[in-house]
């Protein structure tokens, strides 16, 4: 057991050392397509500027100033700052830069755009969105991941029967995105029936006790959540109920079979064992397309999460929040790839014990 | 290896399928349709040019189809001085009064969106002016104001305050109403009597009377009064283009590099590996939006970069194939006679293997035509074109949804829904032929 431990440990390390060199490089991919019309030197240079205004405004002994030496001075103190960050260096050390503030998420300030705490560094402004992502997201995807293996193996099971092959030919459904669906559903449950919210996170102004507060979340999340499912489920159901039904035509279920094991006990040691990995590697695809979509999801039903927010910077054309938001969903797709690694390994034995068999 | 025949029968066994051909060969007649009947400067024009197209189109205004559910509501009424009732008197010197009158029937009882008069005078020191009155039905008649006309004029009752304050509500509602009940408009043979005088000999003013209704085309219109059967229609082509061009631009892509790293193998695999994991780590939707807020937005920009990104990656769909048929007798043979690396690449690996392709790009169709709208819907989509994203960006943004104006945002949707469908239902059946491991479940 505790070989194991160790084994699936050092696996996970390698693992997270070859991702984090990954990460490491699309990062830097971002940051040279951010920066292919200059983007991350304005960025750098509007900074600069502000700090020296601020130091020269704040500078009692150079009030007395007329504005032309006042200009002069600032000209050159700039100029002086500049160099000093580096901007006249050739690009390649500049990218450098860049990327060490990208892997640390240090954009600076917002041109245009604030937390909802009145911050304008654009760290803080991810991080607080991050949250309601998180919730969405990991509300829908564990919901669509149950109940697609669950009502996959009950479809399995039934072979052939009606629902079975209803749900085959209902499988085109999922090609829309969810946000599609969340249109569809705003139409119907928002504008025409009037039942649920058009969007948002809480009611305005938010509930005063704990109890509805959550209460009124859950109400803005029942129209995102739904849109997930429906977009998501057929397509699910489809692949994994095929999934199920080729590892159950495996040889040792036949055997399980005639050895007169409970029908239960065969679905869950013989055949969900077996099908887990492959299904957590479609459920990994899965989820990283959802990370993207929600994008636009999140834009449709106005949650206040990391696509909302890259919305409004492209609304308020708000350079140094767009390329963090770029950044931070390399880093969500990287720990989503990373997690589910994880959990393959510790589903398969043959990458859990792999190591055992070389010694 | 099957051949087109071969496939095209397999697939009438399943009738998704032959749904999903129907759907896509109507798509292909809408679009070369659309192509022909409006060239592409036509349709960008009719989209793009501004409101001097659409002025005479109501703002707005539903598909006409809405009336064959009973919405009873109006269209719009055009009448011109040119084919009105005219009589004409000498009433001085040089003065003459023509007298125009613009007689229309009016069969609805919801009131029209609103009213304007469109003016062209020619004169050389004293504009014409004129006398504007309104007689309803029931033969009442209520003064409209008098108006001298310089030139090229657009008078927009429904916008003059003046009137409005005299007849104490919105002209296009106070002029239609039926006294007996104020809320519904009465229907029968209205009149605008218009009292032209002009002042000289050569001078003259033609008018043109809009009473604009609340239906309009096949389609109905915009915010901006633009005719969205324009954009419903060229959306077609587009999003068939735009999806064709990625999806087959992208499988080939990987599937030739796939193809040559399967055969390489080696050092190859390692880097594979790696770019696998970095294409799955780079955020395309985020990246796009970068390319399109940073440097363009148009729709081939966006093509060129969605096919740098599929050419970084997702190697890994075909390649256990490929080592598979890298060990074929046949390539043995062909390795045997001293064919070149690329040869056989080219001529022997990646040929076998072609059908195993087909289901997932057209499969991908689909995708990328979302993905367009996808984009445009977050306000990135192409500058000129009309697509089905952008006009669902449109509807959505001006709060199609609150206002109720459902036919804004469900016809492109409808649009999008049946173009997915319609690939999706043969890709999946496609998928079940060419995919022996499917083929008996």
């Amino acid at each position: 057991m505790l070989e194991n431990l160790k084994r699936l440990f050092s696996y996970f390390s390698v693992r997270s050392f070859l991702l984090l060199f990954t990460v490491v490089v699309a990062i830097y991919l971002i940051i040279i397509i951010a920066n292919m019309g200059g983007y991350m030197d304005k960025i750098k240079e509007s900074e600069i500027m502000e700090q020296v205004y601020n130091t020269v405004r704040g500078n009692p002994a150079l009030q007395r100033l007329s504005p032309s030496e006042l200009r002069a001075i600032l000209d050159k103190q700039i100029e002086i700052a500049k160099r000093q960050a580096g901007l006249d260096k050739p690009f390649i050390t500049r990218s450098l830069e860049y990327l060490i503030r990208g892997i640390t998420l240090n954009f600076g300030r917002a041109e245009q755009m604030t937390s909802d705490s009145g911050s304008n560094q654009v760290r803080l402004i991810l991080l607080e969105r991050l949250p309601h992502t998180l919730l969405l997201w990991g509300t829908a995807d564990l919901l669509v991941f149950f109940v697609s293996v669950f009502f996959a193996l009950a479809l399995s099971r039934r072979y052939g029967s009606f629902i079975d092959r209803l749900s085959v030919s209902l499988a085109p459904l999922s090609t829309p995105p969810v946000w599609f669906y969340g249109i569809l559903l705003i139409l119907l449950f928002a504008s025409f029936l009037r039942l649920l919210p058009y969007g948002g996170f809480v009611d305005a102004p938010p509930p005063s006790t704990t109890l509805a507060y959550v209460l009124s979340v859950i109400k803005h999340m029942i129209l995102p959540v739904l849109s997930v499912f429906i977009a998501l489920i057929f397509s699910s159901l489809y692949s994994w109920r095929t999934f199920f039904l080729i590892y159950s035509s495996e040889d040792y279920v036949e055997m399980a079979k005639a050895k007169g094991l409970s029908s239960r006990a065969i679905e869950r040691r013989y055949i969900l064992r077996p099908t887990l990995p492959p299904i957590v590697t479609s459920f990994a695809m899965m989820m990283i397309s959802l990370w993207m979509g929600g994008i636009v999801t999140e834009t449709v039903f106005a949650w206040p999460g990391l696509g909302r927010l890259l919305y409004d910077a492209i609304q308020h054309v708000d350079t140094p929040v767009i390329v963090g938001s770029n950044v931070i969903y390399g880093y969500l797709l990287a720990i989503t790839v990373l997690l589910l690694d994880f959990l393959y390994a510790a589903l398969d034995p043959r990458v859990r014990l792999g190591g055992a068999r070389r010694s | 290896m099957m051949g087109f025949w071969a496939v095209f029968a397999e697939l009438r066994r399943h009738p998704s399928a032959m749904v999903g051909l129907v759907i896509i060969f109507l798509l292909l007649v809408m679009s070369i349709y659309a192509v022909i009947r409006i060239p592409y400067s036509e349709a960008v024009r009719l989209w793009r040019a501004g409101e001097v197209v659409w002025l005479e189109n109501p703002r707005n205004a539903a598909p006409k189809w809405y009336n064959w559910f009973g919405a009873g509501l109006p269209e719009t009424i055009k009448i011109e001085t040119a084919a009105a009732e005219r009589t004409e008197e000498r009433v001085g010197e040089s003065t003459k009064r023509v007298t125009y009158r613009l007689a229309f029937d009016f069969p609805y009882k919801r009131f029209p969106q609103e009213l304007a008069l469109f003016f062209t005078s020619t004169y050389t020191t004293v504009p014409p002016q004129l006398v504007l009155s309104w007689r309803t039905p029931d033969g009442r008649e209520i003064p409209l104001g008098t108006r001298t006309v310089r030139g090229v004029e657009r008078y927009v009752l429904s916008g003059d305050s003046t009137l409005l304050r005299r007849l104490g509500r919105a002209p296009e509602e106070s002029l239609f109403s039926d006294p007996k009940n104020p809320e519904q408009a009465l229907s029968g043979r209205y009149e605008l009597v218009m009292d032209v005088y002009t002042f000289e000999p050569g001078a003259s003013l033609s008018a043109k009377f809009i009473v604009y209704g609340r239906v309009y085309g096949w389609a109905g219109t915009d915010h901006l009064r633009r005719d969205l059967s324009i954009g419903l229609l060229w959306g077609a082509p587009i999003a068939v283009a735009f999806g064709f061009t990625a999806a087959v631009g992208i499988a080939l892509i990987q599937f030739i590099l796939s193809g040559i790293g399967a055969w390489f193998g080696g050092a190859l695999d390692i880097l594979i590996d790696r770019l696998t994991e970095l294409r799955m780590i780079l955020p395309l939707l985020p990246i796009l939006i970068l390319v399109g807020m940073l440097w363009s937005r148009s729709i081939w920009v966006i093509l060129a970069t969605l096919l740098m990104y599929g050419s970084i990656g997702g190697y890994k769909t075909y390649r256990a194939m490929f080592l598979q048929a890298r060990e074929a007798p046949y390539i043995e043979a062909a390795k045997a006679y001293g064919a070149g690396n690329f040869r056989i690449v080219f001529r022997y690996l990646l040929p076998r293997l072609i059908p195993v392709l087909i289901p997932s790009f057209v499969l991908a169709i689909p995708d990328y035509v979302f993905l367009e709208a996808s984009l445009a819907v977050l306000g990135i989509g192409d500058p000129i074109l009309p697509t089905w994203g952008k006009i669902i960006n449109d509807a959505y943004s001006m709060g199609a949804h609150f206002k109720g104006l459902y036919y804004w945002l469900l016809e492109p949707a409808a649009l999008l829904m049946i173009t997915g469908l319609g690939f999706a239902m043969i890709g999946f059946t496609l998928d079940r032929i060419f995919n022996p491991r499917l083929r008996s479940l």
